[in-house]
């Protein structure tokens, strides 16, 4: 989405008056006991990047994340509306909320303001009627469960590596490694993907946070 | 859960009552054939800074009504509440106006809590009034402060989008200043070392930004205290004329010194002029 207001010949760039997009690769894996999820870190208006260390995977309820790509402002916007429904509703069940009624709360927004929204949501957790799982929700405002997701510009790069190497059945650092390496070779390729890669392991145990630095990220070869 | 506010905001989504309004305007002073004025636009270069005891902002000082200065010393660090202050780009009504509702109705929240309030609060405020208006207020912000949970970091996009970070930079000259920052800035640096730092990216603003210029002005502020320096840097010092007598400005004085031109040949015609009749007409001086 571009919206620009008053091009005051040059003295105002482009990058003043383009709205900030988190142009983004996310991912998200299920595995035995939990999700592993992971996102970049870049945020962008237009072609000056706005935050170079963004936190994409934001806390829905203590075993629940969101992973957001779209337009900044929407995403935080719907994940701050969503984060208050379900904590209210938690409350009121006075039980962990299922990752499912997370999901289906965000596609209720997504759907319904689908005209005035550009938002890409993955949607993972763990609950503990159905352990970890993974929702996606892309833009338009569908929501259905993947053992394994993909979302954001950086996305159409790696469905290929992503269909080919996962595995169902795969071990917590089997899955780290495979996000990690993902991610990686998305923003390799994708100009609005980059900085730092954020992972979160979520399991019956809680949520484990690391990031992985531009030095450290797995290595490919190089053309 | 009944919230105070002075200003009643509209049950969903925009209002489009000024545009019909606006749309109007516009057609009618188009007949006439003149053409609405420009929103005045702070340019600027506008920063912040968190370090060892608090915050650090800094703005410049030039407000443009397209390419014309309209304002050369105009205050870009508007006051939220006595903890917390908010630097402002993008056009000047929307974020003068923007600033004083929400320390108007954070002012009301905190007599209610009864506490000092919160960087975040003021945050979510923000936030959330920018994403209603859909990004058409054209306001840019820097919140930062220091409340019960430290100091703080915000920018603040006009379409509601916030970060919080360690260095932030916005508006026309925000690349300028972002390179000051990435090339000095450190964890918990001392309050000079701040200083200096903000000081000097707003500076690169101003010399390499069109849209930024004048003074600098910042903004210290510390668990407890506020320092509001302004100007706290006159990078840009207006000249002093040349033609003084006795030290006095004289103006209009275009006279130079005999021998500053070079006089080659001169030829001198008298003209043989009768007068005819002659007149004097008293100017009414009263």
């Amino acid at each position: 989405i571009v919206s620009t207001f008053n091009n005051y010949n040059d003295l105002y760039p482009d990058w003043t008056q383009t709205e900030v997009s988190t142009g983004t690769s996310i991912m998200a894996v299920e595995f035995e006991g939990g999700v592993v999820i992971g996102a970049d870190s870049r945020t962008t208006t237009g072609a000056y990047i706005a935050n170079r260390v963004t936190d994409k995977l934001t806390p829905i309820h203590e075993r629940i994340f969101c992973c957001r790509s779209g337009s900044a402002a929407d995403t935080q916007a719907i994940a701050d509306a969503v984060t208050y429904q379900l904590g209210f509703h938690s409350i009121e069940l006075d039980e962990a909320p299922l990752v499912q009624t997370a999901a289906s709360l965000f596609r209720d927004m997504c759907y319904r303001y689908r005209e005035e929204l550009m938002a890409g949501i993955i949607v993972a957790g763990w609950d503990p009627r159905r352990g970890g799982q993974v929702y996606t929700v892309p833009v338009g405002g569908m929501m259905t469960r993947q053992p394994v997701s993909v979302g954001g510009s950086g996305s159409s790069y790696i469905y290929g590596y992503v269909d080919s190497n996962y595995r169902a059945g795969m071990s917590k650092e089997e899955c780290l490694k495979f996000t990690a390496e993902a991610l990686t070779l998305a923003m390799e390729r994708d100009g609005s993907s980059g900085g730092v890669v954020r992972l979160a392991v979520i399991s019956e145990q809680g949520v484990e946070r690391q990031v992985i630095l531009g030095n450290q990220l797995p290595k490919f070869s190089t053309v | 859960m009944a919230t105070v506010s002075v200003c009643q905001y509209h049950r969903g989504g925009f209002s489009f009552e000024n545009c019909k309004r606006n749309a109007l305007l516009e057609a009618d002073i188009n007949k006439l054939g003149f053409s609405s004025p420009a929103a005045r636009k702070t340019g600027t270069t506008i920063c912040g800074v968190v370090y060892k005891d608090g915050v650090v902002l800094g703005a410049d000082t030039r407000a443009t009504e397209g390419m014309v200065v309209a304002d050369k010393n105009c205050s870009k660090i508007h006051y939220i509440s006595p903890n917390v202050y908010c630097c402002g780009a993008g056009t000047a009504a929307d974020t003068e106006m923007t600033t004083q509702i929400i320390s108007s109705n954070l002012e009301l929240h905190s007599l209610s809590t009864g506490r000092l309030p919160r960087v975040a609060t003021a945050n979510r405020m923000l936030k959330q009034m920018l994403f209603r208006y859909q990004g058409y207020i054209g306001a840019a912000l820097v919140l930062g402060g220091v409340d019960s949970t430290g100091p703080q970091l915000y920018s603040i996009y006009p379409h509601g989008s916030t970060d919080k970070l360690p260095y932030v930079t916005m508006g026309s000259g925000s690349l300028a200043a972002m390179a000051v920052f990435e090339d000095r800035y450190r964890p918990n640096m001392e309050e000079e070392e701040a200083k200096r730092l903000v000081r000097d990216a707003i500076a690169a603003g101003i010399f390499n930004d069109l849209g930024s210029g004048s003074n600098i002005d910042l903004c210290v502020i510390t668990k407890g205290k506020v320092d509001y320096l302004r100007p706290h840097d006159v990078a840009n010092k207006k000249g002093v004329r040349e033609d003084k007598i006795n030290g006095r400005p004289e103006t209009g004085n275009y006279r130079y010194k005999h021998g500053t031109t070079g006089v080659l040949t001169k030829a001198v015609t008298p003209l043989n002029l009768e007068v005819v009749e002659e007149s004097v007409q008293t100017m009414d001086t009263s």
